[in-house]
C-alpha cells in the first residue's frame, strides 16, 4: 500500500469508529460495518478532514501514523495478530478500535487534542456536512443530515417554520416573577 | 512619526464595548472601537454549516484545559450569536459569597441599585415577554413536562422581534431576518451616528504607556477569511481605554501588557466563571409525550420539533430560591444547539462509557428530531485561571475560523460538581417521569466543561485581593483603563447574563465619562439610551 492509501484507510477507520456505518462493499476494510446505514465515512469525513479551512490537513499524516503506532502497541498488549495487508488500526475489529480511541481521548492524555479534532470533524461530516453548502447537501441526499432528520429549506435555501407552537399555556409561571418577566 | 490618537479606545464591540462607544461618542468624545472579528449584517448571515460561512466567521470556540469557551467574534460580539434571552439576575445572586468568604459583589451593587440600569438596557434592546403563542414546541414541551412534575415554568424575556422571527433556529450564525435584536440594531448604529469609528478585523494585542502618560494600544490586522493570518499592525494612543474583549480575552490582553504597564491586580485572569453551565439531552418518547402530556402538533406528531424555534424560550426557575444554600440554586432552560457542536458531547442513554461516539450514539442521532436540550446555569466556584498568553489573540487558532486552543484552566470544585449533580437530578426527575424521555448529561471528558457565558476573569469588587476592578470598573493600579464586559461580573448569576453585563456597562458609563473629563476630554454624560423600536411601539400612535 502506498502512503496515501494507508492514510486514507486509517482516517476512514477512525471516522467510522466515531460514527459507524455499513460497509461500502463486501471487501471494505476501513469501514467495520458496526452499524446499519451510512456512517461518517459515507457522509464525507475524508473530504472534510482534507478541507484546508479545518487547519488540520498538515496533521493528518502524523495523526494516521500515530494511530497505527498506537494500534500496533495495543495489539501487542492484547496478544492480537495484525493483518499485514491493511494498516494496523484498520486490522482491529470495531470493539478494539473503539477501545483504543476511548483510551486516546481520555482526560489527561497528553496528545489528546489531535484525536478530539479528528472526532469533531468526523461528527461534523456526518451531522452537519461542514464541507458542503447545507442546502446543497440536503438536496443531494446527504446521508447524515437525512438520518438525523434535518429539515429541508425553502426554495431560497433558507429555513422557516410557520408552525412552531402548541399555542396554549402549558405551565404556571413562577410566583416570584416580576412585571418585566424576570426572576424577582 | 505622528501617532494616531483618540480620546477613548474601546476594545471589542459586544455589550461592554458597544455601550461604552455609544455613550462616550454621544457625549462628545472621539471614540475608536477595535473589533477583531468581521462586520456582518442582515443578508451576510447565512443558513449554512459550511466552514467559512457566517456561522464560522462570527462564532468562536476556544478549547482550554477543563473549560471550552464559546462566544461571538464580530462587530456586535456575543449579541450577534446569542439567543437573546434577557432575564435579570435574581436578587440572591448579588449576595453570593462564592469561595472568598465575603460578599463577591461590591457593596454599591445589589438588585435594587442595578434595576434602574437594567431598565435602561432593557429599553434599548427592546426586551419583551413572550406569549404562549410565541413559545416554540420545544419550549412548550419543557413547560408541559415541568407542569406535569409539579413545577412552574416561565416564558423568558427575550430580545426577538416576534413578527419577524421565522423560528429557523440559525441564531448562532447571526439573524438573516433582522428579528434578533442584537447590538447591530441599537448601540452600534447609535455609536456610529455619533461619530464612533468602528474598525473590524483589528485585534488588540497589548497596551503600553506613552511618554505623556496616555495609553498606547497595539493591534494587528486580521485577514478577513483566514483569521490565523495577521496582515499588518498599528498603534493608537488614547487617554481612556475601555476593555471589552470578552471574559475569554480581556485578561489575556492585560496579562500580555504587564511587561509595559507593570503588574496587574492578582484577580486579572483568575476567578473565571463559566456561569455554571452544563447541558443535558433528553430523547423524548413521542408516544408518551402525546399520552402523558397530551401534546399534539397535528398531523399525528406529538413533538419531533428539536429543529424548530429560536433558542431558549422557556425556563424553570423553581430553584432560584434565595432561601436555599449557595451552590444549590440554578435555572433550567430549554435550548437549541445545532448539530456538530450540539451533538458530539451528548451521551447515548444506557451506553457504556465513553458514550459520546459509536453505534449507540448513532442510534441516538437517528432520533435527533425528538431531542430536547436543557441548559443548566448553576453557581460555580470561579475556578478558572488563565495561563501565559499565547503569541497573539486569546488562543492559538487551529482552523482558519472558529476553532482555537486557549490558556484557560478550569477544574470544577466539589461545590460546582454538586450543583451540576443536583441540576442533573432535577432534569431527570422532570423529564424521565412516566417514561417521557431518557436524559443524559453532555460529557465533560472531551473538551472539559463549556460555557457560552464566560464571566468574572477581571471582576469588580471591594476587596483588592479578589477583584481586579473597583466598583467603577476601573482597573486597580492602572487609572484610565476600564473593563465593561462579562469579565467584570463577579461570578455565576444562574441566568443568561447578557442583560446584566449590559446593565453593569450602563452603570459604569458616568464614571468613565468623569475619568475622561479629568484627562481633559471634552465629554459629558449623555444619559439617553438608543431608542429601540418594537412592533408594539410602531403600531402605537406617535406621542408628541
Amino acid at each position: 500500500m502506498d502512503a496515501d492509501d494507508v492514510q486514507v484507510m486509517t482516517l476512514e477507520a477512525f471516522a467510522d469508529t466515531i460514527i459507524p456505518g455499513e460497509r461500502r462493499s463486501p471487501d471494505d476494510r476501513a469501514v467495520a460495518g458496526a452499524a446499519p446505514g451510512p456512517g461518517a465515512v459515507q457522509a464525507g469525513a475524508l473530504d472534510l478532514l482534507r478541507t484546508p479551512a479545518t487547519g488540520i490537513v498538515a496533521g493528518l499524516g502524523p495523526l494516521a501514523d500515530a494511530l497505527n503506532t498506537h494500534a500496533t502497541t495495543y495489539a501487542s498488549e492484547l496478544g492480537l495478530k495484525l493483518d499485514d495487508g491493511v494498516p494496523p488500526f484498520v486490522s482491529l475489529d470495531y470493539e478494539r478500535r473503539a477501545a483504543l480511541v476511548a483510551r486516546l481521548v481520555a482526560p489527561g492524555r497528553p496528545e489528546k487534542d489531535g484525536w478530539v479534532l479528528l472526532a469533531l470533524f468526523s461528527y461534523m461530516a456526518y451531522d452537519s456536512a461542514a464541507h458542503v453548502h447545507t442546502a446543497d447537501a440536503i438536496a443531494a441526499g446527504h446521508p447524515g443530515l437525512l438520518a438525523i432528520g434535518f429539515g429541508r429549506p425553502d426554495e431560497d435555501g433558507l429555513w422557516r417554520y410557520r408552525e412552531h407552537s402548541y399555542r396554549r399555556a402549558l405551565a404556571r409561571p413562577h410566583p416570584n416573577t416580576t412585571s418585566s418577566g424576570s426572576p424577582a | 512619526m505622528t501617532e494616531e490618537s483618540t480620546d477613548v479606545l474601546v476594545v471589542g464591540s459586544g455589550f461592554g464595548g458597544a455601550i461604552a462607544a455609544y455613550h462616550l461618542a454621544a457625549g462628545g468624545a472621539r471614540v475608536v472601537v477595535l473589533e477583531r472579528g468581521p462586520w456582518l449584517s442582515g443578508r451576510d448571515f447565512e443558513h449554512d454549516f459550511l466552514l467559512g460561512s457566517s456561522y464560522t466567521r462570527v462564532f468562536d470556540f476556544v478549547a482550554g484545559d477543563g473549560m471550552s469557551v464559546l462566544g461571538g467574534n464580530c462587530v456586535g460580539g456575543g449579541s450577534v450569536v446569542y439567543f437573546a434571552a434577557l432575564p435579570r439576575a435574581p436578587r440572591f445572586v448579588f449576595e453570593r459569597q462564592g469561595s472568598i468568604g465575603r460578599r463577591m459583589w461590591p457593596a454599591a451593587i445589589d438588585r435594587d441599585t442595578l434595576d434602574p440600569w437594567y431598565d435602561r438596557i432593557a429599553e434599548a434592546m427592546v426586551v419583551e415577554q413572550q406569549t404562549w403563542d410565541d413559545v416554540t414546541y420545544a419550549g412548550g414541551l419543557w413547560a408541559a413536562a415541568c407542569h406535569h412534575a409539579g413545577r412552574t415554568a416561565n416564558p423568558v424575556p427575550v430580545g426577538v422581534d416576534r413578527d419577524r422571527c421565522v423560528n429557523c433556529n440559525w441564531m448562532m450564525a447571526g439573524c438573516r431576518f433582522d428579528a434578533k435584536r442584537s447590538l447591530l440594531f441599537s448601540y452600534i448604529p447609535a455609536a456610529v451616528a455619533h461619530g464612533a469609528d468602528i474598525r473590524p478585523l483589528h485585534e488588540v494585542q497589548r497596551i503600553a504607556r506613552t511618554d505623556d502618560g496616555d495609553y498606547r494600544v497595539h493591534y494587528t490586522h486580521i485577514d478577513g477569511e483566514d483569521y490565523r493570518i495577521h496582515t499588518g499592525a498599528g498603534t493608537i494612543d488614547a487617554k481612556i481605554v475601555v476593555l471589552a474583549a470578552g471574559a475569554g480575552a480581556t485578561p489575556v490582553i492585560l496579562k500580555r501588557s504587564e511587561e509595559a504597564l507593570g503588574a496587574m491586580p492578582h484577580a486579572v485572569g483568575r476567578y473565571f466563571s463559566g456561569n455554571g453551565e452544563r447541558l443535558n439531552t433528553a430523547v423524548l418518547n413521542e408516544d408518551r409525550v402525546r399520552d402523558v402530556l397530551r401534546l399534539s402538533r397535528g398531523g399525528g406528531l406529538a413533538y419531533q420539533a428539536n429543529q424548530v424555534g429560536k433558542g431558549p424560550v422557556v425556563a424553570s426557575w423553581d430553584r432560584l430560591d434565595g432561601s436555599l444554600p449557595e451552590y444549590s440554586r440554578f435555572s433550567l432552560e430549554q435550548l437549541y444547539f445545532p448539530p456538530g457542536l450540539g451533538t458530539i458531547l451528548a451521551q447515548a442513554p444506557g451506553a457504556a462509557d465513553p458514550a459520546w461516539f459509536g453505534p449507540a450514539k448513532k442510534e441516538m442521532l437517528d432520533r435527533w428530531k425528538s431531542w430536547l436540550i436543557i441548559f443548566q446555569m448553576i453557581e460555580d466556584d470561579n475556578e478558572g485561571v488563565f495561563g501565559a498568553p499565547p503569541p497573539t489573540g486569546n488562543a492559538v487558532r487551529i482552523s482558519q475560523q472558529m476553532l482555537g486552543r486557549g490558556p484557560l484552566r478550569y477544574e470544577p470544585s466539589p461545590n460546582t460538581r454538586r450543583g451540576w449533580a443536583e441540576a442533573d437530578a432535577e432534569v431527570k426527575d422532570i423529564l424521565e417521569r412516566d417514561g417521557l424521555a431518557e436524559v443524559t448529561a453532555w460529557t465533560n471528558d472531551l473538551v472539559g466543561a463549556y460555557t457560552v457565558h464566560p464571566l468574572a476573569s477581571c471582576r469588580i469588587g471591594d476587596d483588592p485581593a479578589t477583584s481586579a476592578l473597583d466598583d467603577r470598573h476601573e482597573l486597580r493600579g492602572h487609572p484610565g483603563i476600564f473593563v465593561t464586559d462579562g469579565s467584570a461580573v463577579p461570578g455565576a448569576i444562574t441566568v443568561n447574563p447578557a442583560l446584566t453585563i449590559g446593565a453593569l456597562a450602563e452603570r459604569a458609563i458616568p464614571g468613565i465619562v468623569a475619568a475622561a473629563r479629568e484627562r481633559g476630554v471634552d465629554a459629558h454624560y449623555h444619559a439617553e439610551v438608543p431608542v429601540g423600536v418594537t412592533s408594539v411601539s410602531m403600531a402605537a400612535p406617535a406621542m408628541v
